[in-house]
């Protein structure tokens, strides 16, 4: 198969998978005891204006309309409604609370592979030795440390003791933007201070949710590189007496990064999981914060906005390992089983 | 120290190694290597703790871990109280002791739902294959396609917020890996000879399934849980601490944490050491775990240095 076809089918693959899970969230807000309309009229409300609201957010229809509804309205305009709280369109504050969040992630998500790869590699190299001891214990702590403590725990000891890194938000004085992205838009203004700024505040929540997903990546890692230093293969190029340096980066390496790449793909769901706790914690503008807040809020249609988005994401970053793999490892036939 | 190729059978073990019953010789193994390794036994001797507090921790807590004491609010660790009081005047130690029975309950519930369901499915996906498992795959699919955490909030906040509810929506949650674990074992199972043989000999699906498939699961299960024990008792918290969970004045561990989050700079013990138990814990299980699969490891096994 080519790799243009087997990409078009994996994208036509979404399309069922979003469908369910709209059908999962329609399901959720259907088991809701609550009557949404009466906690978003407010307890004020009178009788009619509840009312109203249900027939304009159609919650008086049965599940498959309100579906039907939703996917219309999703196809002909690509209108994701108009959130209950905020009262902007839901795409408009997925589209402002996005840059936020990605910033965040991708950091945290190059920061993990820069030092996760390289811990776990060594930690197989040096094994038993004090190094992958130290590594070893770093992954633990990585693993078993709740995200949401290990964030106020940075928060105590960088900026309440230390005073290195402010502890919230994403800069002090705001700056013009232009695509959100305030590290770019802060070059584009010519604006250094502002860069010194977001850079500050971005350290310490890309720091805790790097620590968090990487304490995986160095035991995944650790372990397929064992695992493949003591097949025959990495013997034969040993015993063939070429250098170490090459049997480890272009024998051992190479089919050794498969797994902790599988790994990566289905970590950037947990990451943005992840997300909704650290932008609680650090008063994070971002997607995140506005998922939870959208819950309490029981803000239907910013719910289902942010599903879909963070199901498409996690389905994007899987599709991007999967050709990521057939580019390391040409024994990966696209679409079906490596041999 | 030397490196040896078998396991050689202590002579505790030779007493009763006569005619034994396979899985028992596989359980025997198992613990022996087990016990070897430190790190282990110290994860079993951290869930010991864990689970001794989870039975007793309410009745032996030195302080009452709910009654509010205004007077003695916020007192710095000292003697009387090791881990110092919270904004109520609570012991923090006392509600720590007594939180614990949350966390287990909350693991093993969690555990006792999702994992028959991930069973009973998975195992008719692996073994029917065709359109039942394409549809059973299909709905893991949607629900793997969440960030788990999210999900687990909806459902959680649909229900109304409770320890019970965020349970309830965990087990919803977990259940897929289950799903996708069992159908990926039975999958490799159903393809050896010997299941061809008991075909031959006209097994019906479900003797395969019982004895050949599911003992087959049982090692990777047996892992997969210990370390889900740990990453359910975090997930737990994490809802509680969101406002999800516990409501207050339970002491759940992550509502502790999230309670003492307003008065971080004047009272930092109140959160520091909840969340400490937490990580503690789920240490223990991490570490057991990474024990169990390597002693289940055949490979590693060889390998286990004894004297």
């Amino acid at each position: 198969m080519k790799l243009r076809t087997y990409i078009l089918r994996r994208l036509l693959l979404l399309i069922p998978v979003i469908m369910g899970v709209l059908v999962l969230v329609f399901i959720i807000s259907y088991i809701i005891p609550a009557d949404p309309a009466r906690a978003w009229a407010g307890p004020q409300a009178r009788e009619a204006q509840v009312e109203a609201l249900r027939e304009r957010y159609h919650l008086n229809d049965p599940v498959y309309m309100q579906i039907y509804y939703y996917l219309s309205k999703l196809i002909l305009h690509f209108d994701l409604g108009v959130s209950v709280t905020s009262g902007r369109p839901v795409l408009t504050d997925l589209q402002a609370f996005f840059p936020a969040t990605f910033e965040l992630a991708i950091f945290a998500f190059i920061l993990a592979i820069a030092i996760g790869i390289p811990l776990g590699v060594v930690s197989a190299l040096r094994r038993n030795k004090p190094t992958d001891h130290f590594s070893r214990f770093v992954a633990l702590g990585g693993v078993s440390t709740p995200l949401f403590w290990s964030a106020l725990l940075m928060q105590l000891l960088f900026y309440y003791k230390l005073g290195w890194f402010p502890a919230i938000g994403r800069l002090t004085v705001d700056i013009e933007r232009h695509t959100g992205f305030l590290l770019l838009d802060s070059l584009l203004n010519g604006n250094m201070a502002a860069l010194g700024d977001t850079a500050k505040h971005l350290v310490l929540p890309v720091v805790t949710l790097a620590f968090y997903s990487m304490g995986y990546l160095v035991r995944i890692t650790r372990a397929s590189m064992l695992e493949v230093l003591e097949s025959e293969y990495v013997t034969t190029a040993k015993s063939k007496g070429l250098p170490r340096r090459i049997v480890i980066y272009r024998h051992a390496l190479k089919n050794a990064i498969v797994p902790p790449l599988t790994l990566l793909g289905m970590s950037f769901g947990r990451l943005l999981g992840g997300t909704v706790l650290l932008e609680t914690i650090f008063a994070w503008p971002g997607m995140g914060r506005y998922a939870a807040g959208a819950i309490v809020q029981v803000d239907l249609p910013a719910i289902v906005g942010f599903t879909l988005v963070a199901a498409i994401v996690m389905i994007l970053s899987n599709l991007v390992v999967d050709i990521l793999y057939c580019i390391i490892d040409p024994r990966v036939r696209i679409g079906g089983r490596a041999r | 120290m030397r490196l040896v190729e078998r396991l050689p059978f202590g002579s505790r073990y030779r007493l009763f190694k006569r005619r034994l019953h396979p899985i028992t010789k596989e359980f025997g193994l198992t613990l022996y290597v087990l016990r070897k390794s430190k790190l282990a036994v110290l994860g079993a001797l951290v869930i010991s703790i864990f689970l001794f507090l989870a039975l007793f921790g309410a009745k032996l807590a030195p302080y009452d871990p709910i009654g509010v004491d205004i007077a003695n609010r916020f007192i710095t660790p000292c003697a009387e109280h090791p881990f110092g009081t919270d904004k109520m005047g609570r012991d923090v130690l006392s509600r720590m002791m007594s939180g614990a029975q949350y966390s287990v309950r909350a693991g093993l519930v969690v555990l006792a739902i999702s994992l028959p369901v991930g069973v009973i499915l998975g195992g008719i996906a692996g073994m029917y294959g065709g359109w039942v498992d394409e549809t059973i795959m299909r709905v893991t699919d949607v629900f793997l396609a969440f960030p788990s955490l999210i999900l687990a909030m909806a459902f959680s906040a649909a229900l109304g917020p409770s320890l019970f509810n965020a349970m309830m929506a965990l087990s919803v949650v977990w259940w897929p890996y289950y799903t996708r674990l069992i159908r990926g074992q039975a999958l490799s199972v159903r393809e050896t000879s010997y299941v061809e043989a008991a075909r031959s000999r006209g097994a019906s699906n479900w003797h395969i399934m019982i004895r050949h498939i599911l003992p087959n699961c049982f090692s990777a299960v047996l892992v997969t849980l210990t370390l889900d024990m740990g990453l359910i008792v975090i997930a737990t918290a994490a809802l509680s601490f969101l406002g999800f969970g516990a409501q207050p004045p339970t002491p759940e561990w992550g509502r502790m944490v999230s309670d003492g989050r307003i008065y971080l700079m004047q009272a930092w013990w109140v959160t520091v050491f909840p969340g400490m138990a937490i990580a503690f814990t789920v240490l223990g299980f991490n570490l057991l775990g990474d024990g169990i699969r390597d002693a289940l490891d055949p490979k590693l096994r060889r390998l286990t240095e004894v004297e």
